[in-house]
């Protein structure tokens, strides 16, 4: 992907470039408001990376309103210093599509930079059946099937598993999933997701020859076919 | 920057000058008390002004309407005389009557035709008298000295013509008494008055002392002092003075115990990814145990971030600017998302996760601080649960109790209780349960930080609500009572919770 990182703080910034490069993105960089705006109003970018402080008069919702204004929907993933709760309303209401407070894992920002990614190119058909593999799920029945057999799921292990699928191949980070499948916004203190995703193993996985939700180590899940 | 200072210097300069001006043109006198004093005299010496008017005005209404009645009888009888008699029956009673007048307040005058003056004490007809059955109020010459008379004329049979008039120098004597009891009065109540200034103006200072007292002790950083109550209308500035200090104790408390805590609490963490880090450098051998030590240490990190977004976010509580997220919360609806939530954890953890849920009202909160208390207590009772035990989640409203006893219809307010069948606390843990970092002795071994229930008490607090912890013997069984509206914010449970506040 060609991906736009707006960061002044040199460290933070080359960390993240090197990280995306490493994972395979061409990553052009800005370390100021003024040369970010004019790298995203003039090249097309898959994503941006906004900081929200940046020195020099433009902050980072400064080009996010001002691309928005000019009806530029380049996703946009904003990074901010601790979470000020407000701050991430004001950045998602300015028409940010995510948001990564500082300190962050670079797994945590890689898993969003990429489910951003992919959602920019699937918005065209709503899709009726998702099939990863042997996987199978009907959206509109919500009936799971693998190998042709079928799996009965909970409403929410449906979710989850919906969730995974839709990101195949991508890594998924156990916030991303507290976000996106609970909607919630809290710290759950303990390891809540990983519960849940290991019962969804037990049926979606330990029933059949080969596993397809794996662990990833320091980051989270990813849903993937054995031959992949 | 330089600039906008002294930009600022010469607001504040200019300001001072138009409070100077402001305070030329107006009242010389500062002091409230003597003010209040001055004003008070003024007052009194007016009502006093006029109550006195009113008595002159009266009675010398009153003395007019005797010395006219008694001209309008005088007459009467002396014209009886003049018919029964003529002039010199008439002459003998006029002179009879001058005779009997020991106040020597009478004065007649009887002419006859050709205007010759035949009996009477006035020596000739008065020039103003032109018209007859009239009164007139005439000064006359009395022997040295003139006086006021009231006077009328009378027309006798064949052009005789009568005056009777009356002295009324009694009504200046009463002027005299008047005016000078209002003179004595007057110096009366600018004595009182002056005296008075000085009884108020003490004792507007001492209501003013007190409070001067306190707010300079709190100035010079004696946060403990307190105005003392006396009953009076200070109590008014008082009490909410009073109460604010409280508030700024608590909050200072607040900043202190979590510099102290920086101190302390943070200090472990860093100190233990930074001899991980440093270890690593000098014996790691291989790339194995380098790469451990770092990810160990960046788990140590990620603790230490964690403890700085607990603390921001339970000062941002505090702080009570949160309340602009306020939204109508569906809390049924909320806890059985949590519940269901929680329910693979707790049964990850071999226990068994029951809720306990009536219908109830929304509530207008903060729906991610809730949710976010709810995580801390479900998590502190999963984490401090034995295995095969069982935790309830029960969330019940709260009604009113009606003066008559019974319970009211509408709910005032919404329980919301996590109980455990773990160790529970004891009485000392409750109390400091709150406190930010506080993990009791036998916590240490779990992981954690202190910080859970600190926050629930803030969220609860935002809420104007109560946060209430019950050993239950065994377990703990946390309640958060959460009112409906702020001003219901002291709750009367129907079911009897144990409650820590004894
Ligand atoms: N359900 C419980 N049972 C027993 N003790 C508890 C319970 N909840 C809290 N505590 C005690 O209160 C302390 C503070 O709790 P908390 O603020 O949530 O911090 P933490 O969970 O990080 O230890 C805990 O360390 C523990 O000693
Ligand atoms: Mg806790």
């Amino acid at each position: 992907m060609h991906i736009l990182l707006v960061e002044d703080d040199p460290t933070v910034r080359s960390f993240v470039f090197k990280g995306l490069k490493e994972a395979g993105h061409n990553v052009d960089q800005a370390d100021n408001g003024k040369d970010g705006l004019y790298l995203a109003i003039s090249e097309k970018y898959d994503i941006i990376i906004l900081d929200r402080m940046l020195p020099g008069g433009i902050d980072g919702l400064n080009i996010l309103e001002t691309l928005r204004g000019q009806k530029n929907n380049t996703p946009v993933l904003l990074l901010s210093a601790l979470s000020e709760v407000d701050d991430r309303v004001d950045g998602l209401r300015a028409g940010g599509d995510d948001y990564v407070t500082k300190p962050f894992a670079f797994s945590e920002l890689l898993a969003r930079v990429e489910a951003l990614g992919r959602r920019g190119n699937a918005d065209a058909a709503p899709e009726t059946t998702i099939t990863v593999g042997d996987l199978k799920l009907d959206l509109l029945t919500r009936d799971v099937q693998r190998d042709g057999q079928k799996i009965d799921l909970q409403p929410r292990e449906f979710r989850l598993l919906e969730f995974l699928a839709r990101h195949a191949g991508q890594v998924v980070t156990r916030t991303m999933l507290l976000e996106k499948v609970w909607d919630y916004h809290f710290d759950p203190q303990t390891n809540v997701i990983d519960v849940h995703v290991s019962r969804l193993r037990q049926k979606v996985d330990k029933p059949f020859k080969t596993s397809i939700i794996h662990t990833v180590r320091n980051a989270g899940y990813i849903l993937r076919t054995p031959q992949d | 920057m330089a600039q906008e200072r002294h930009h600022e210097a010469d607001i504040t300069a200019s300001q001072k000058k138009r409070a100077f001006h402001v305070r030329k043109g107006r009242w010389p006198i500062r002091s409230a008390g003597l003010n209040f004093a001055l004003a008070y005299g003024v007052i009194f010496l007016i009502s006093a002004a006029l109550f006195l008017s009113f008595i002159w005005w009266s009675s010398n209404n009153l003395l007019d309407n005797h010395v006219r009645a008694f001209i309008e009888t005088d007459a009467q009888e002396l014209r009886e005389h003049w018919n029964y008699g003529g002039p010199p029956a008439l002459s003998d009673a006029i002179e009879e009557r001058l005779e009997q007048n020991v106040d020597d307040d009478a004065l007649y005058l009887l002419i006859d035709r050709y205007g010759r003056r035949l009996a009477g004490n006035l020596p000739g007809w008065p020039a103003s008298i032109t018209r007859i059955n009239h009164f007139y109020e005439i000064t006359i010459r009395r022997y040295s000295f003139t006086t006021p008379a009231e006077f009328k004329a009378y027309n006798l049979t064949h052009g005789y013509k009568l005056i009777i008039g009356h002295d009324i120098r009694g009504r200046y004597l009463l002027g005299t008494v008047i005016t000078r009891t209002l003179i004595w009065c007057a110096v009366m109540i600018a004595l009182l008055a002056f005296g008075g200034a000085w009884v108020v103006r003490d004792l507007f200072r001492r209501m003013v002392g007190s409070i001067a007292r306190t707010a300079s002790a709190v100035a010079s950083g004696d946060l403990s002092h307190r105005i003392a109550l006396t009953g009076s209308e200070t109590d008014l500035v008082a009490e909410p003075v009073n109460t604010m200090l409280d508030r700024i104790n608590r909050l200072m408390e607040g900043v202190r115990q979590v510099s102290n805590a920086i101190a302390h609490d943070l200090r472990t963490p860093i100190t233990r990814a930074r001899n991980q880090l440093e270890d690593a450098l000098s014996s790691a051998n291989s790339t194995e145990a380098l790469r451990s030590a770092v990810d160990k240490a960046i788990c140590d990190l990620d603790h230490i971030t964690g403890i700085f977004e607990a603390l921001l976010r339970i000062a941002q509580i505090e702080a009570g600017s949160r309340r602009s997220a306020f939204t109508m919360v569906d809390v049924n609806d909320l806890l059985s998302n949590m519940a269901e939530l929680y329910e693979a954890s707790a049964e990850d953890a071999g226990l068994k996760l029951v809720l306990d849920v009536s219908p109830l009202p929304a509530l207008h909160g903060d729906e991610r601080m809730l949710q976010q208390a709810l995580a801390n207590l479900l998590d502190n009772a999963i984490k401090f649960s034995p295995a095969g035990s069982e935790l309830t989640l029960s969330a019940h409203p709260v009604l009113a109790i009606t003066p008559k006893g019974h319970a009211a219809s509408t709910p005032t307010g919404i329980e919301i209780s996590v109980r455990d069948h773990g160790p529970g606390m004891n009485k000392e843990d409750i109390l400091r349960a709150h406190e930010r970092f506080f993990r009791a002795e036998s916590a240490r071994h779990t992981p954690g930080s202190g910080l859970g229930l600190s926050l629930v008490q803030a969220v609860t607090g935002l809420h104007h609500g109560k946060l209430t912890l019950t050993q239950a013997n065994p377990g703990l069984k946390v309640t958060l009572f959460l009112p409906l509206t702020p001003a219901a914010s002291h709750p009367h449970a129907l079911t009897d919770p144990v409650q820590n506040h004894d």
